[in-house]
C-alpha cells in the first residue's frame, strides 16, 4: 500500500435512487460527517437523508437586493436632486414614482448577480478543477446514471476496510478508492509565462493606443470634428470675394447698437441727460462693469492708480475738480467715444451699462469726498435699520 | 388514412434509460454536422453579414440612410427593437414562471427557450444603439462620474429601457448559465476530444454533481426564478412606457403595459414553437419535445392572442369613450387610413388565425401550427409597426404629415437581425445541450426515490 498516504476517500456506486437514499441515511447514522453524495440530478429527500440543513443562499439575495435597491435610489436622489439639478418642466427634483422602475431593475440586478457570485465562489467553492474526484471512473459514472457516495479520510471515524464492508452490506454495485492527484508545480518565472505577460502587456497598451489615438479620429468616429460647413474666417470658393463670412447690407444696424450721433466729436454740446435712476441693482451692475472695463487704468477707486504699472499710459484720477464738474452726459460721451489714449468702449459695453458706470463713478466721487454730514446720514440709516 | 392526433407519432417503446437521454441530447455535440447544417449556417450568416454591412453603411452616412424623417423619427429601428424584446419574453416566462407554477413539462423546452431569449435580447439591444447613430458614445448611458458632471436623466422612460433591457440580459444569461453548469459537467465527462474536454472543463467550473451543491443549486434556481418572474413582466412594461409616457395620441394610454406584456409572451411563444418544430425534427428529439409540449404552448398562444385581441378592441373603445377628437381621429385613421393594410394584417394574424387553436386537430398538427405561428410572428412585427408609424405620421402640424417609406438599408438591417438570431441559434444547437440534461433526467419515471421503497 505505497499510495495509501495519498488516499482521498472511499467511494461506492449504487444503481437505484432508493438504495442511495438508504445508504446516505446509514452513513449519517453511523456518525460519519465528512461524506458526500454525487447524483446526476438532485434527488428528493436526499438533504434529509444526509442530515443537511436548508440552504442559506436566499439570504444573500435578500440583503444584496435590498442594498442594491436602496443604493440606486439614494444615488438617483443625489445626482438629480443634489449634485446636478435638472429642471424639467417644473417637476420635483426627487420624483419618487419616476425612480421606481430603475430602483426595481437594480434591485433585481444586484440580487441576481450577487446570488450567482456567492453561489459559485462561496457556497460551491468553484472553480475547483483539480478535485481528486475529477477524471475518475466514479465521476464519469455518477454524471450519467448512477448514484455515488464517498467518505473522505478527513473523517475522524475513517477506516478503509470498515467503510468498504459497510458499502457492500448496503448493496453497492462497486466500491472504489479515490487518490489525491499528483501535485503539479508551476514556477512563477517560467520563460513561457513571462513571455505571455509581455505579450499581454504589449497587446493591451497597443490596442488602447490605437483605439484612443487613431480609431477615434477616423470617419465616422471622429467626434464630428469634420463637418460640411464654413467656420469663421474660412476661404470660400463659392462667393466672388472668396470670403465665407458675408458682410451685412449697407446701413444695417445690429440689434442693440443704435448709432451714436456724436461719434468722433471731442466736445459735443452736452445735450445728453442721464436716463437712469441710480437704484441699488443698477449701481451693483455699474460697479461690476467699472471693475471689468475701467479699473485697469483708472484704479479700483478711480484714483488713477493703474494696475498696469506704467506699461500703458496711466489713466487720470476721476476725482479731479474738472471731472467732478463734468455732466453725466460728458462722462457717457467719453466712455462711448474715447478720449486721448482711451479707446471707445461702445462695442464692449451696452448703452445701459455705460450709464450704470457713470452712476457708479458718481458714487465713487461722492464717497471719496464725503462730508461729516454724510456720516451723520449713514448713522441715522443704520439705527433705523436696527443694526 | 386517419391520423390519431391524441398521440405523438413516435414513442419510446419503454421508459428511456438515462444514458439514452444523454446520448440523444449530446448527439449534436458528439457527431460532425451534416452538409445541411453547413448550408443552413452559410445562409443565416450571409444574412447576418448583409445586416452588418447595412449597419456599417448607416454608421458612415448617418441615420439619413434609413427611411426615418422629421415626422416619423422612430421607424424600423424601434419597431425591430420592440419586436425582438417581445420575442425574448418567452424564454424567461418558460424557465421562471412555469417553474414557480410547478409545470414540469417546461423542463424539455426551457433550455432552448432561454437560449432564444438571450439571442433575441442581443438582436433587440442592437437597434436602440444603432438608432443613436453614434453607438460608440453609448457609454454616456451608464451613470459614471465624469468631468462634465453629467448624469443620465433617470426619470426618462428611454433611460429606464437601458436599465431594464441590460438587467434582463444579465439575469437571463446568469440563469441560463447556472442551468448549463451541470450539463457542461456531463459533457466534460463524456468528451473524448482533448480540446472539447478543455472547453467543457472550463465552463463546468469543476462541477461534481455533489448533493451538498445540489442543495444550494436548487435553492438558487428557485431564487432566480423568483427574481426573473417580476423582471420579465417589468421589461416589456418599461418598453411600453416609451410610448405610454409620451403625450402622443395613440400612444398615451394606460392599457399599454399589460397589452405589451401579453403581446410579448404571444410573439415569444410563437417564435419558440417555430424554432422547436424545426429543431426537434432535425435532431430527432420528438420523444423529448413531444406534441404534448407543443400543444400546451399553442394553448398559451391562443390565450395571449385573445388578450391581444381584447387590447385592440379596448384601444378603439377608449379612444371613442375618451371624447378627445385627436384620439378618435388616430383610432379611425389607424384602421381606415394610410396604414389600414398594416393594421388589418396585424388584426388578422394576431387575433383571427390563432383562434384556429380552439380545435385540437390544429393544435396537434405540425404543418398547421407552423403556419399559424409564422403568421403570428409576422402579425406581431406589424403590430409594433402600426403602433409606431401610424401614430407618428399624422403630426400635430398638418404641414408635416407624411408617409413612411423604408429604405433598402432598413430592410437589410431587419433581415440581418434575423440572420444574427438564427446564426446564434444554429451555433448553440451544436455546442451546448439544447435540452437541460440534468433536469430532464430528474423527471423520468423511476428517477426519484419511492417513499415506501428505500427511504423509510
Amino acid at each position: 500500500m505505497a499510495r495509501s498516504n495519498n488516499l482521498h476517500s472511499v467511494a461506492a456506486i449504487f444503481d437505484t435512487p432508493n438504495k442511495i437514499i438508504k445508504a446516505a441515511e446509514k452513513v449519517r447514522d453511523e456518525g460519519y460527517n465528512k461524506f458526500d453524495v454525487n447524483t446526476p440530478y438532485p434527488l428528493h429527500g436526499m438533504d434529509k437523508a444526509m442530515g443537511l440543513s436548508s440552504s442559506k443562499v436566499g439570504f444573500v439575495t435578500l440583503f444584496c437586493g435590498l442594498f442594491g435597491g436602496s443604493f440606486i435610489l439614494l444615488f438617483m436622489w443625489w445626482t438629480l436632486a443634489k449634485n446636478y439639478q435638472l429642471f424639467i418642466g417644473g417637476k420635483p427634483f426627487f420624483a419618487l414614482p419616476a425612480f421606481i422602475p430603475i430602483t426595481f431593475e437594480i434591485t433585481v440586478l444586484i440580487g441576481a448577480v450577487s446570488t450567482f457570485i456567492a453561489l459559485i465562489a462561496v457556497f460551491f467553492k468553484l472553480p475547483f478543477n483539480n478535485h481528486p474526484l475529477h477524471d475518475t471512473d466514479y465521476m464519469k459514472t455518477v454524471s450519467v446514471d448512477k448514484y455515488g457516495i464517498y467518505i473522505t479520510t478527513e473523517d475522524p471515524k475513517f477506516d478503509k476496510e470498515k467503510i468498504i464492508s459497510l458499502f457492500k452490506s448496503l448493496g453497492a454495485v462497486s466500491t472504489d478508492l479515490i487518490y489525491l492527484p499528483k501535485q503539479e508545480k508551476f514556477s512563477m518565472f517560467n520563460l513561457k509565462f513571462v513571455l505571455f505577460l509581455i505579450f499581454v502587456a504589449a497587446g493591451t497598451s497597443g490596442s488602447t493606443y490605437l483605439l484612443l489615438n487613431k480609431l477615434m479620429y477616423i470617419t465616422p468616429f471622429d467626434w464630428m470634428e469634420f463637418q460640411e460647413k464654413y467656420t469663421p474666417q474660412e476661404t470660400s470658393l463659392f462667393f466672388g470675394d472668396r470670403r465665407s463670412m458675408r458682410t451685412p447690407v449697407d446701413g444695417t444696424v445690429a440689434k442693440g447698437f443704435i448709432p451714436y450721433p456724436y461719434k468722433g466729436i471731442a466736445n459735443p454740446t452736452e445735450v445728453l441727460s442721464n436716463p437712469t435712476i441710480p437704484t441699488e441693482d443698477l449701481l451693483k451692475m455699474g460697479k461690476k462693469k467699472y471693475l471689468t472695463f475701467c479699473s485697469p487704468c483708472h484704479g479700483n477707486f478711480a484714483e488713477g492708480d493703474s494696475r498696469l504699472n506704467g506699461q500703458f499710459p496711466n489713466g487720470p484720477t476721476l476725482h479731479s475738480d474738472k471731472i467732478i464738474k463734468y455732466s453725466d452726459g460728458m462722462l457717457y460721451h467719453i466712455i462711448t467715444n474715447g478720449q486721448n489714449a482711451m479707446p471707445a468702449y461702445d462695442l464692449q459695453i451696452t448703452r445701459h451699462e455705460r450709464w450704470a458706470i457713470v452712476d457708479y463713478i458718481r458714487v465713487l466721487q461722492r464717497a471719496k469726498n464725503a462730508k461729516n454730514s454724510d456720516l451723520v446720514e449713514i448713522k441715522k440709516e443704520s439705527t433705523t435699520n436696527g443694526q | 388514412m386517419s391520423l390519431d392526433y391524441s398521440k405523438d407519432m413516435v414513442q419510446f417503446t419503454k421508459e428511456p434509460k438515462l444514458v439514452e437521454l444523454d446520448n440523444l441530447i449530446s448527439k449534436p455535440m458528439d457527431t460532425n454536422p451534416s452538409r445541411k447544417y453547413f448550408i443552413a449556417l452559410a445562409f443565416t450568416s450571409s444574412l447576418m453579414f448583409l445586416g452588418f454591412l447595412c449597419i456599417g453603411y448607416t454608421f458612415y452616412f448617418g441615420i439619413g440612410a434609413w427611411g426615418n424623417n422629421q415626422t416619423i423619427a422612430w421607424g424600423f429601428g424601434i419597431t425591430n427593437f420592440v419586436f425582438w424584446v417581445g420575442i425574448a419574453h418567452a424564454g424567461t416566462l418558460i424557465s421562471a414562471i412555469l417553474y414557480l407554477l410547478r409545470q414540469r413539462w417546461r423542463n424539455a423546452i426551457a433550455r432552448f427557450a432561454e437560449a432564444m431569449t438571450i439571442f433575441a435580447v442581443i438582436c433587440a439591444g442592437l437597434f436602440p444603439i444603432i438608432h443613436t447613430g453614434r453607438p460608440w458614445l453609448a457609454g454616456y448611458l451608464i451613470p459614471y462620474p465624469n468631468s462634465m458632471n453629467l448624469w443620465p436623466n433617470f426619470i426618462s422612460p428611454l433611460d429606464w429601457d437601458v436599465f431594464a433591457v441590460s438587467t434582463y440580459f444579465t439575469v437571463s444569461l446568469l440563469f441560463w448559465y447556472l442551468g448549463l453548469v451541470p450539463d457542461f459537467a456531463i459533457l466534460r465527462d463524456r468528451a473524448k476530444d482533448r480540446i472539447k474536454k478543455l472547453i467543457y472543463t472550463f465552463f463546468s467550473l469543476g462541477w461534481r454533481h455533489s448533493n451538498r451543491h445540489w442543495r444550494d443549486y436548487e435553492k438558487a434556481y428557485m431564487v432566480f426564478a423568483g427574481l426573473a418572474t417580476p423582471l420579465v413582466l417589468s421589461v416589456h412594461t418599461v418598453v411600453s412606457f416609451d410610448f405610454a409616457a409620451a403625450i402622443l395620441p395613440g400612444w398615451h394610454s394606460t392599457i399599454f403595459p399589460p397589452y405589451f406584456v401579453a403581446g410579448a409572451i404571444f410573439s415569444g411563444f410563437a417564435m419558440v414553437v417555430t424554432a422547436l418544430v424545426v429543431m426537434r425534427k432535425v435532431f430527432d428529439m420528438e420523444n423529448i419535445i413531444t406534441l404534448n409540449h407543443l400543444e400546451k404552448m399553442n394553448k398559451i398562444i391562443l390565450l395571449t392572442g385573445s388578450m391581444v385581441g381584447y387590447a385592440y378592441l379596448m384601444e378603439a373603445f377608449i379612444s371613442w369613450y375618451s371624447g378627445v377628437p385627436t384620439e378618435q381621429y388616430v383610432a379611425v385613421n389607424r384602421a381606415f387610413g394610410n396604414y389600414a393594410w398594416a393594421y388589418w394584417t396585424t388584426v388578422s394574424c394576431n387575433v383571427f388565425f390563432p383562434q384556429f387553436f380552439w380545435f385540437k386537430k390544429v393544435r396537434r398538427s405540425i404543418p398547421l401550427m407552423f403556419i399559424v405561428v409564422l403568421l403570428v410572428n409576422v402579425g406581431m412585427w406589424f403590430e409594433r409597426y402600426v403602433i409606431i408609424v401610424s401614430s407618428l405620421h399624422r403630426d400635430f402640424l398638418p404641414s408635416s404629415w407624411t408617409y413612411f417609406t423604408p429604405s433598402v438599408i432598413d430592410f437589410g438591417i431587419l433581415i440581418g437581425s434575423f440572420g444574427l438570431f438564427f446564426t446564434l441559434v444554429l451555433i448553440f444547437t451544436r455546442t451546448m445541450p439544447v435540452i437541460a440534461m440534468s433536469e430532464i433526467k430528474g423527471i423520468v419515471e423511476g428517477a426519484q426515490p419511492s417513499h415506501d421503497g428505500g427511504a423509510h
